[in-house]
């Protein structure tokens, strides 16, 4: 299992590159870490997710 | 006037007041920054949604510098991580730090908050730290790399005002960078004060946010922070102690 945004998903072995394309995710306005560490954008097709990583995806929103 | 500029990291900005981003609609950002006059305009990092349609850079008029927060951050740790990837989103690289392990009063922790600043300052970040007003604690924020120093005036949301007043000149006097009063500014005449007493800039969101007319509101703290740079660059005239001095002539009196 693969924990993304707090949530569990049965997407190990999947790349994150594939995943992001099955989702709804604007890629432009996203940044992606994995286990804390900041995954590039050039380096999506390369991260296959491994069984419990996990994945933060976020973007910015209004803040003081 | 013409000749004022914030430098702040080697980047050279004319407006005086940051804005927030936070607690209203994304339709008004425009006219906020527009009526606001604002250059800088700070934004929080948080988990995506992928229902969300839009996006807050959309709103954002192009030629403004982002300056992305690391609210939600507990830990210097968390506070690096969040800044990453504020920088991976593609926005530049000034980040305002914000560290809080109080989730009453929202105070930032001033430890944590060096350790953050040294680590982002390596990484080649613009560190401006949000802080309680410690002199102290705002020279080891010089010393560990910091671009500014952001004082609370009062608690975040507030709108309560220059609470730490005193504390507020101390590291303005003190301290050789921009001081940035931050948190807790009410009133266009609060962020007026801060600027006679020699604030570098003014940040505020809930002032606007919670403001009837928000455009409004940001044309009268844009006027007030003008009004209190100019007053600091002429110079206050003098408060007596006591007594009274007359402004008109002491002579050719209508008697005797």
């Amino acid at each position: 299992m693969v924990k993304i945004n707090g949530k569990e998903l049965d997407i190990t072995g999947k790349t994150l590159a594939d995943y992001l394309a099955a989702t709804d995710y604007d890629p432009k306005r996203i940044a992606v870490e994995r286990n804390g560490e900041i995954v590039p954008r050039n380096q999506y097709s390369k991260t296959v997710l491994a069984d419990g990583d996990r994945i933060e995806i976020v973007s910015f929103v209004g803040g003081g | 006037m013409n000749h004022d500029k914030l430098m702040i990291g080697g980047h050279e900005f004319h407006s005086r007041f940051i804005l927030g981003s936070g607690k209203y609609s994304l339709k008004l950002i425009e006219a906020a920054v527009k009526d606001a006059g604002a250059e800088m305009i700070t934004l929080a990092v948080r988990r995506a949604n992928t229902k969300e349609q839009e996006n807050i850079l959309d709103f954002i008029p192009k030629g403004v510098t982002l300056l992305p927060n690391t609210s939600g951050a507990r830990t210097a740790e968390e506070a690096v991580r969040i800044a990453r990837l504020a920088r991976e989103l593609g926005c530049g690289n000034f980040v305002k730090i914000e560290i809080m392990r109080d989730s009453k009063y929202l105070l930032p922790d001033n430890q944590e908050t060096i350790k953050a600043t040294e680590i982002l300052a390596k990484e080649g970040f613009v560190v401006m730290p949000y802080m309680y007003p410690d002199l102290n604690i705002a020279r080891d924020l010089v010393n560990a790399g910091a671009a500014a120093i952001m004082p609370l005036a009062s608690p975040i949301g507030s709108n309560k005002g220059l609470a730490t007043r005193d504390f507020i000149q101390i590291l303005i006097d003190e301290i050789n960078l921009p001081i940035i009063v931050d948190a807790g500014i009410g009133r266009p005449s609060q962020a007026c004060e801060a600027m006679e007493m020699g604030a570098a800039a003014i940040m505020a969101n809930t002032a606007l946010a919670t403001a009837g007319n928000l455009p409004v509101m940001a044309s009268a703290f844009r006027q007030a922070i003008e009004a209190g740079r100019k007053a600091y660059l002429a110079g206050l005239g003098r408060v007596l102690t006591r007594g009274a001095s007359a402004s008109d002539p002491l002579t050719g009196f209508l008697r005797d």
